[in-house]
């Protein structure tokens, strides 16, 4: 084996938990610091009012892949089928339209549109397959590419030729970069249906249909759904499981520690400082914390190369989606909607213009008048997380700018009212039913959470942000300029969400370098 | 004057009267957007009076950087290869600063004018790479170019001259020394630098104060004891070769305006490796120049002097009479005070090191009928012209 190092993981998110795992399963020896006094990140559970819990940032999530499944020898209760749930996208008229994995009903489709939709997403669930080499390993250098790197990229180029047939290969090239408004008007009748698709081919990001990339971005969800994987709620089993796969590694995780300094000796990490000033060494040092607040504030610009410094900074990482959470006497009745099928994913996004509109306010530093909702009652299948009988209702809502023109401290209610107008348009009654609620703004999530900016992928996935550019060029394949220091998060390639995929590569990538005595 | 005078391509400096009554030639050029003599009377007369007597050049058109702030020093250690945390209030340092990769953007001269005030001098606009390199720094970057009237007054009889005019205290004041004093009643600061590697000083002062400056020192020449002349730029060009300073975008293609590959330079390749300093806080492309520092040198900007009296204009090198090419001359001048022809050559390296010989293949006219000729070249290592009076303090006066 190589020599046993010191690391240091920055954060206890579900990717800094990863990583560690990967790493002391290896024989190293690996302290994991977080800043809060829980840990897992955006799936840590979130008590926002007495006795009523929500699962965190992230109420949903596919479950991990089966490869860091059976690495880190995760139990069942992570991999569990039976909270996997659908979506449906609500109507105001109460003809909702439900989305299966690979078959939708209801919403009044036509026969072809159902075919079509099984159709596309067998199509698109494929580029997502042919994307795996590249999503499973460090993005390949343009210039200068190690063995890894030329298997990736070989790998790559025979899935998307071969893995596909010579006509979706074609289509995959055509649609890859262009926007998703596009090709759901070639695909479907139905606005309802390109609603829903587009609404998952955009939330998280900046971005609306018409906006380029976001059909890379709905193929980058899609891949969630690779390896048989559906959608589940069991976001608080994730963080459990790995907390143990960590702990029964040897990883050794500290809350309430916030490191304010990562501490350099001729370019060479030698460890970190809390806000406390103790002080940890480390021959290895890897950040799960955003890229800007990695360089800008850890490190310190002093230490970098300002063009490297102005191109982090100048990275777009302002979040757009807002988080509320509702403290509910009783479930909401939704028109036409029974109680079973609240334990459901339900949309407000009835189509692609609304969509659109919901957006443009936040181009210019302002939230939506009404806003695309993601809606979950995660107390349904976790009844514990809430009072008997009362329910917690989680809300992903879009777009809320992170720079609210007006500045966020004097919106919050105005904001936290439009949501509720809009959940009352399907919900008559809503209102009457919240004891209390939250919001979270991305400023919110900036300061509760160490995000800088508040973005649920720590940084926009666009093409310039994206595979071998994220977070920027130069620092892409999780090594960093500074010798001994690497990025774990989901800043990193592939990005965010419940993924786990940057902790893995990442751990790949200082086991290979480790052993080669790179670092 | 206006910043924005958009009814002038090129703008006057504070100086421009008194340029243009000593300009018999009206041979005018640019300078970073400002209106300079090429050439005043004839560049024989300009050339003897930087080494022989007293020139005097406006400086103005240099482009000028006001730092301040508390990290100031920090922000300019961050940029510059060399370590500015040990520039002493009232002294000047010659600098480069590089990209990422370690190439060279521009050069230039930091003035530490008080504690914790710099002047940084640049040959070329800078303030874009300057904002860019301030993410982080507490600092104020100013622009102050058109506001501060300069002229650089070089020569052997310069401080004889200066003082005459009624500067007082230069004789304590050491090579790259700041004092600020008055010539007359005018504030001035004024500098021992100059870019002729012999004795000389440079003023600056405000723009409302141009012309006093100006003819307070041009009142030593009506006194008759001192011959004071003021040159223009093709003068400087043949100095500042015999002195072996370098000019980015002239003998090297500067970083941020190169797009092919290979074709910017790093200190190294400059021949620039004293100021660039390991044990100094970190600068951009220190990382880039300690990895440059440990391979075998591929090229370098050299001090060559060919034999003959031809000068080698954009010759071509090579590595033996009809041997392979090797380099180019990027400037080159014919030396009146050494009796020799002068070039910047950027020659390739051989394993790190510099070929054995060097040939310049030279093309001339007589009587505008070209020629042919082969020219051995010497690589020099040393300044081509320096003179102990530039070191002296105080220099002895002439
Ligand atoms: C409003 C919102 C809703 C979301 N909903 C979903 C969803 O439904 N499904 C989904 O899949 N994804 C969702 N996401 C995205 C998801 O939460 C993130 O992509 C994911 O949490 C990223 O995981 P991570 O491990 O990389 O980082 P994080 O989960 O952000 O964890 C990073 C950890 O590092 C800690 N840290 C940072 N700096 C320091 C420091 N200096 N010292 C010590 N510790 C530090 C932080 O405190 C944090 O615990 C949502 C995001 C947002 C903002």
């Amino acid at each position: 084996m190589t020599k046993k190092r010191n690391i240091v993981i920055i954060g206890a998110g579900h990717n800094g938990l990863i990583c560690a795992a990967y790493l002391a399963k290896a024989g190293h020896e690996v302290t994991v610091l977080e800043a809060r006094d829980q840990i897992g990140g955006g799936i840590a559970p979130r008590e926002f009012s007495k006795g009523f819990t929500a699962p965190g940032l992230a109420h949903l999530a596919y479950p991990l892949h089966p490869k860091i499944i059976s690495d880190l020898e995760i139990g069942n209760n992570a991999r569990s089928k039976s909270r996997t749930i659908n979506t449906i996208s609500l109507s105001k008229s109460g003809d909702h339209l439900h989305l299966g994995q690979s078959s939708a009903s209801g919403g009044s489709l036509s026969s072809e549109d159902q075919e079509a939709y099984s159709a596309f997403k067998k199509e698109f669930l494929a580029y997502a397959k042919a994307l795996s080499p590249l999503m499973m390993n460090k993005p390949p250098r343009l210039k200068n590419m190690d063995t890894k790197d030329k298997i990736t990229l070989a790998k790559l180029g025979w899935k998307v030729r071969f893995g596909l047939k010579t006509d979706s290969m074609r289509e995959f090239l055509r649609v890859g970069g262009i926007n998703i408004y596009d090709v759901l008007n070639e695909v479907f009748d139905s606005e309802a249906l390109k609603g829903a698709i587009a609404a998952d081919a955009v939330i998280g990001h900046h971005m609306a249909p018409r906006t380029p990339t976001t059909v890379l971005t709905y193929i980058l969800r899609l891949f969630g759904e690779t390896e048989n994987r559906q959608l589940t709620s069991a976001v608080p089993n994730i963080c459990e499981a790995l907390a143990t796969a960590a702990t029964s590694a040897g990883v050794n995780i500290r809350t309430q520690s916030k490191v304010e300094d990562i501490l350099l000796s001729d370019d060479q990490v030698t460890g970190v400082r809390l806000s406390n000033v103790e002080e940890i060494s480390a021959d290895i040092v890897v950040s799960n914390s955003d890229a800007k607040s990695t360089f800008l504030d850890l490190v310190g610009v002093q230490d970098l190369d300002a063009m490297f410094v102005h191109r982090i900074s100048k990275s777009r990482t302002n979040g757009d989606v807002a988080k509320l959470h509702f403290a509910l006497k009783s479930l909401p009745n939704f028109t036409s909607l029974d109680a079973e099928s609240l334990r459901h994913r339900l949309l407000i996004a009835p189509n692609m213009r609304y969509i659109e509109q919901a957006f443009n306010p936040s181009k210019y530093g302002e939230f939506s008048e009404r806003p695309v909702l993601e809606i979950t009652f995660p107390t349904i299948d976790n009844p514990a997380l809430s009072p008997d009988g009362q329910h917690t209702m989680s809300v992903n809502a879009s777009f809320a700018p992170y720079a609210l023109k007006a500045g966020w401290d004097k919106k919050r209610k105005t904001f936290t009212q439009k949501v509720i107008d809009t959940v009352a348009g399907y919900a008559p009654g809503f209102e009457s039913l919240i004891l209390d609620h939250e919001l979270l703004t991305p400023v919110d999530i900036e300061s509760e959470y160490n995000i800088k900016g508040g973005h649920w992928h720590h940084g926009e996935i666009a093409i310039d942000q994206s595979f071998m550019m994220r977070p920027i060029h130069g620092t892409a394949q999780y090594n960093t300029p500074i010798s001994g220091l690497f990025l774990c998060g989901a800043a990193a390639h592939p990005g965010g969400s419940i993924n786990g995929l940057p902790g893995r590569n990442a751990a790949q990538r200082i086991l290979a370098m480790t052993k080669s005595g790179d670092v | 004057m206006s910043l924005h005078d958009f009814t002038q391509v090129l703008a006057k400096t504070p100086f421009h009267d008194r340029l243009a009554l000593h300009s018999q030639t009206q041979d005018w050029t640019g300078w970073n957007g400002y209106q300079t003599p090429r050439v005043l009377d004839t560049v024989a007369s300009e050339y003897f009076a930087v080494r022989s007597s007293c020139s005097v050049m406006d400086l103005t058109p240099m482009e000028k950087y006001l730092i301040t702030g508390p990290d100031a020093c920090a922000f300019l250690n961050r940029l510059v290869t060399r370590d500015v945390s040990k520039l002493k209030p009232k002294r000047v340092t010659y600098a480069v600063w590089c990209n990422d990769e370690g190439k060279v953007i521009d050069d230039g001269t930091i003035f530490h004018l008080e504690k914790g005030v710099y002047r940084l001098c640049a040959q070329h606009h800078q303030l874009d790479w300057l904002m860019l390199s301030s993410i982080g720094f507490d600092v104020t970057i100013e622009k102050d170019t058109h506001k501060v009237a300069a002229l650089s007054v070089q020569g052997p009889t310069s401080f004889s001259v200066l003082t005459a005019a009624g500067i007082e205290g230069l004789e304590k004041l050491k090579p790259f020394g700041i004092i600020h004093t008055k010539i007359g009643k005018i504030p001035v600061t004024v500098s021992r630098t100059g870019f002729t590697g012999d004795l000389g000083y440079e003023l600056w002062g405000t723009p409302k104060d141009a012309h006093g400056i100006w003819d307070a020192i041009f009142t030593v020449k009506e006194h008759g004891l001192f011959d004071i002349r003021v040159i223009g730029l093709d003068t400087l060009e043949m100095v500042r070769i015999e002195a072996g300073f370098i000019m980015p975008g002239f003998d090297f293609n500067t970083a941020e305006t190169t797009i092919r590959a290979d074709h910017d330079r790093s200190p190294y390749e400059l021949g620039l490796d004293w100021i660039v300093k390991f044990d100094k806080p970190y600068f951009t492309g220190k990382r880039a120049l300690i990895k440059e520092s440990k391979r075998p040198q591929k090229r370098c900007l050299v001090k060559l002097i060919a034999e003959g009296n031809k000068v080698p204009t954009s010759a071509f090198l090579f590595d033996g009479k009809n041997g392979n090419k090797i380099g180019t001359v990027m400037a080159q001048t014919w030396s009146p005070i050494l009796k020799s022809s002068l070039a910047m050559a950027d020659i390739d390296y051989n394993d790190g090191k510099p070929p054995v010989e060097i040939w310049a293949e030279i093309y001339y006219q007589k009587e505008l009928k070209w020629h042919v000729k082969w020219a051995k070249c010497h690589l020099q290592n040393a300044p081509f012209w320096s003179h102990p009076r530039r070191s002296k303090t105080p220099p002895n006066p002439v």
